[in-house]
């Protein structure tokens, strides 16, 4: 299909190597297995490829079809068109892995800006040129956190208040390290906790204590006492937060946090279906050799010009190998810059501003449904950012089918992964919901209600 | 004259973005947490695109020329893959919807499961790794949880090629196992009597690339395969060569019990800069209650009026979530539409093509560069980059001045098994008139080794900027344009 050779080409590339026929060149392959009949469907030209994409892309409903109240670790924000037009360009996205700064500091020069941006977002020291998503960060932190006591410390502590998945992500990656038992995250501590409970988990033992900010349920939780109480034990702190609560709320950094994580697919990616997004991963910098993934630095070429590398690469896989601490090596290079652009678009003024109006509407959005009959907050006394907790007076799914028939999505149904949460339901306001969105949303709910 | 950072263009009170006024009643930020100053760079629109489309002109691209770099099978990346993926039924689609309202998109997962599974002789794929080393992180965490389920705690050594990526070893000691190299044997392959030594009672599985790093395929493939299954091990296959094996051979039809996909080589989808990629993961029929969550599945068989009806589900003794939601969804949607394309036929003629070029370019830069494991190769070869008569040039002085003939150097000092190593891999997607070119500027270069050797040295000339200290990178570490300090 995207094959140049003519036959004629062919056959003078075969007397070159020698060869009669391409098939030859496939001698050592087992015969018996040797060019198997694939079942698959016939080759399509681009045409009708376009056509099967376009009719398939149709059996989904969209944002653009719904008006949105989903949230719960992905946000459907405003993208700049802007963002798409530099992602666009086949200089960035059809590059690879910098690894020769010469011909390569179009990406090494956006990522180190990148780098800056989540040091300033997050008021950490360092950033890292990005991992998977937040949840492989959240889970590489309490890895990098196990590495800083070389294995000693065996107490991972999670807050049941971090992402259902983001927790389930932590078990799974610590199942790789031997000994190591995760606490705190099973949610048995009661939804009302109000972190003693977790705070007593904190021992000499424990390596590290994951936070989420502002919490799964869209809380701004204070972790002042709690990150005392980690730091006297010796243990590490990790924030995971959300980068769009960042614009208006105190950061990680001011709260001595010691890793910082989070899902960068807020700031100018598209939610896809979950992805590809972006992961964020900020220290402070006497965790550096620990860190794991790609890392840009400043230099100079033998001019004396600034310029890029990646450094310290002998922290990496392909260097140190079994010894390494993680085994990744590329990062999220596409999404970084998704959200470089972004960042540097919005600026200091448009990005406080998006965040601002996510938090007023949100705010809106929940005075307008607790005044509902049969809907009320379940955290009434506790600061919110975009995402807050309704008690329901039905059960969740039931109420989001009915919303379906106005075109509305209903937020995230918790009794899927909290036991005492029947009946409650997470709502996400952005700034792309209008008042009048809200209106409808809050005279819908009204109407299961009395239906 | 070096670009200036977003944080140098800056001008206070410059705006490049605004969103409408809020049109909802005001509510003060929470007491106590309120963020008083958050300094971002101050640009307009014009800026940012204006510094953006300058970086871009800094990057060596498929787009912009050939990029043979070894083992990352940097293929042409069809555009229309791109118009697919950013369909707004696809895009704007959240992990969260209700899956009557996303059957699409759960059609598209499965058939891309289903197509990978015909492809690689898998029972089962699961598509949520992220990237091949999380392929195989999902790999090597399957053979722990595997053993552990038999009562079989003994298992603690995986075995690793000499030539395997570093991925694998880094892979094998996060996932908690003792890692035992395997040396290689004088044509390239895995040495059989290395490996049958270390085949008893302790062994959970061996990792293997085949094509292996060499460009080589594996000539005892089966029977490395049948010595570690004969001690009770299973076989990890690293997919990172897959390309070399469409439509010519199903890894799962030769006893491989576990292999990953990248859909970023072998499946077009873009290399970005280093990311997204995606690292489907296929496994034996054994393996498959194993996999991580979720997978997709047909929950209603459809009839002749209605397609079936698609949803998730958890495997029974699941290593568990490796990650948030499903995977990298628009990295499918762009394998989907390349796969789609290319029918039966289409896909062995990638393979063969791609193979075509690797050894017709081989043919030509054997001429003046040693080539250590002189056979048939795959899609990919390595030569050594020094001569032993011209002891001050290196490989990377004859990468670095390809640059200055406008190509991509191939990757370099990789695998570790060659000495010097200059590992290159064409793919199928480059003529016959690139790939006379480049062997064109490898033999001059030779020449120029011989004649001039320092210039070599000092190479490139004609690039944005030249070599680059990293010493001073690593020693004076500066990892960002500012910092609240200064």
């Amino acid at each position: 299909m995207f094959t140049p050779h003519t036959p004629q080409e062919i056959e003078e590339m075969l007397r070159v190597i020698g060869v009669d026929s391409i098939e030859a060149l496939f001698e050592r392959v087992p015969a018996k297995h040797r060019f198997p009949k694939l079942d698959l469907p016939e080759g399509l030209t681009e045409m009708e490829v376009a056509a099967e994409l376009k009719e398939i892309a149709a059996a989904n409903a969209s944002t653009e079809d719904f008006i949105s109240f989903l949230g719960a670790g992905a946000y459907d924000h405003y993208i700049p068109a802007a963002v798409d037009m530099i992602l666009k360009r086949g200089e960035f996205y059809t590059a690879y892995t910098p690894y020769q700064p010469e011909v390569s500091q179009g990406t090494l020069q956006a990522i180190f800006e990148f780098q800056s941006l989540m040091t300033e977002l997050t008021e950490m020291d360092i950033s890292n040129a990005s991992h998977y998503d937040g949840a492989t960060a959240t889970a590489e932190a309490a890895i990098l956190a196990y590495h800083s006591f070389r294995g000693k410390r065996k107490k991972v502590v999670v807050s049941p208040f971090v992402n259902p998945q983001y927790r389930e992500t932590i078990r799974t990656y610590m199942n790789g390290l031997d000994g190591v038992s995760v606490v705190g995250d099973q949610g048995d501590l009661g939804i009302q906790a109000d972190f003693t409970e977790l705070s007593d988990l904190i021992d000499k033992n424990t390596s590290v204590v994951i936070v989420q900010y502002p919490d799964f349920f869209g809380r701004i939780n204070d972790y002042t006492k709690l990150v005392e109480k980690a730091h006297e034990q010796g243990a590490l702190v990790t924030f995971v937060f959300n980068p769009t609560a960042l614009g208006i709320l105190k950061p990680p950094g001011a709260f001595d946090a010691d890793i910082a994580v989070g899902d960068g697919q807020p700031l100018g990616i598209p939610i896809s279906y979950g992805g590809p997004y972006l992961g964020i991963f900020t220290i402070k910098d006497k965790y550096i050799r620990k860190l794991a993934g790609r890392l840009i630095g400043e230099t100079v070429d033998e001019e004396g010009n600034r310029a890029y590398v990646l450094t310290l690469t002998a922290r990496e896989q392909h260097i140190r190998r079994e010894r390494s601490t993680s085994n990744i090596c590329t990062n999220q290079g596409l999404l970084a810059l998704a959200a470089t652009v972004y960042l540097s678009l919005l600026g200091k003024t448009g990005f406080t501003q998006v965040a601002n109006l996510c938090y007023q509407k949100a705010h809106h959005a929940a005075e307008q449904i607790s005044k509902l009959d049969g809907f009320e907050l379940a955290f009434p006394d506790t600061p919110f950012f975009h995402e807050f907790v309704v008690k329901t007076p039905k059960p969740v799914n039931e109420i989001n089918l009915h919303l379906q028939n106005h075109w509305i999505l209903g937020g995230y149904d918790l009794s899927q992964d909290y036991q005492d949460m029947e009946n409650h339901m997470l709502v996400a306001v952005t700034e792309k919901i209008s008042r009048d969105d809200i209106d409808e949303f809050v005279a819908a709910l009204e109407e299961v209600t009395n239906a | 004259m070096p670009e200036k950072t977003i944080y140098e263009l800056s001008q206070p009170a410059r705006k490049g973005f605004t969103f409408p006024e809020p049109d909802v009643p005001s509510t003060p930020i929470a007491e106590g947490f309120a963020r008083e100053s958050i300094n971002l760079p101050e640009l307009s629109e014009l800026d940012v695109i204006r510094h953006f489309t300058n970086l871009s002109h800094l990057n060596h691209s498929v787009d912009g020329g050939f990029y043979p770099l070894g083992s990352c099978t940097m293929k042409y990346n069809p555009k229309i893959n791109e118009a697919t993926a950013r369909l707004p039924g696809f895009g704007n689609t959240h992990p969260m919807q209700p899956i009557v309202s996303v059957q699409g998109n759960l059609y598209l997962m499965y058939q891309l499961q289903e197509w990978l599974q015909e492809i690689s002789g898998f029972h089962q794929v699961c598509l949520t790794p992220a990237a091949g080393a999380h392929g195989e992180l999902v790999g090597a965490l399957i053979i722990k949880k595997y053993h552990q389920v038999n009562n079989d705690h003994k298992r603690v050594k995986i075995l690793i090629p000499d030539s395997a990526h570093g991925t694998n070893p880094a892979t094998s000691s996060m996932s908690g196992f003792d890692v035992v190299p395997v040396p290689s044997d004088s044509r390239g392959n895995v040495d059989l009597e290395a490996l049958e030594s270390h085949c008893d009672d302790t062994l959970a599985g061996l990792m293997l690339t085949n094509p292996n790093t060499l460009g080589l395929f594996e000539e005892h493939v089966e029977k490395v395969i049948q010595l570690v299954h004969n001690c009770g091990g299973l076989v990890y296959g690293d997919g990172a060569n897959l390309n070399a094996l469409l439509g010519v051979i199903r890894p799962g039809d030769v006893g491989f019990d576990i292999l990953h996909f990248n859909l970023h080589k072998t499946f077009s989808t873009p290399h970005g800069g280093g990311g997204p990629g995606s690292g489907p993961v296929g496994v034996s029929k054994a393996l498959a209650e194993y996999l991580p969550s979720p997978i997709v599945t047909i929950i209603e068989e459809g009839d002749d009026e209605n397609p079936p009806f698609f949803g998730f589900y958890t495997p029974e003794k699941t290593i568990g979530r490796m990650k948030a939601f499903y995977g990298h969804f628009g990295i499918f949607v762009r394998a989907y539409t390349y796969i789609a394309m290319h029918g039966p036929e289409g896909l062995r003629d990638i393979a063969e093509k791609a193979v075509l070029n690797a050894n017709y370019l081989m043919t030509l830069v054997k001429e003046d560069y040693y080539l250590p494991y002189d056979r048939t190769c795959m899609h990919e070869f390595v030569v050594e980059g020094s001569w032993k008569d011209i002891p001050e040039v290196h490989a990377l002085d004859i990468s670095k001045r390809l640059m200055d003939y406008g190509f991509h150097p191939p990757t370099n000092y990789f695998p570790l098994v060659v000495h010097e190593a200059l590992m290159i891999e064409p793919t199928e997607t480059e003529s016959k008139q690139t790939l006379d070119a480049f062997a064109a500027a490898m033999k001059a270069i030779a020449k120029e080794a011989r004649e001039d050797p320092e210039m070599l040295n000092n190479a490139p000339y004609t690039t944005p900027i030249r070599r680059c200290d990293e010493v001073k990178a690593a020693r004076d570490l500066v990892l960002c344009c500012w910092t609240p300090e200064n």
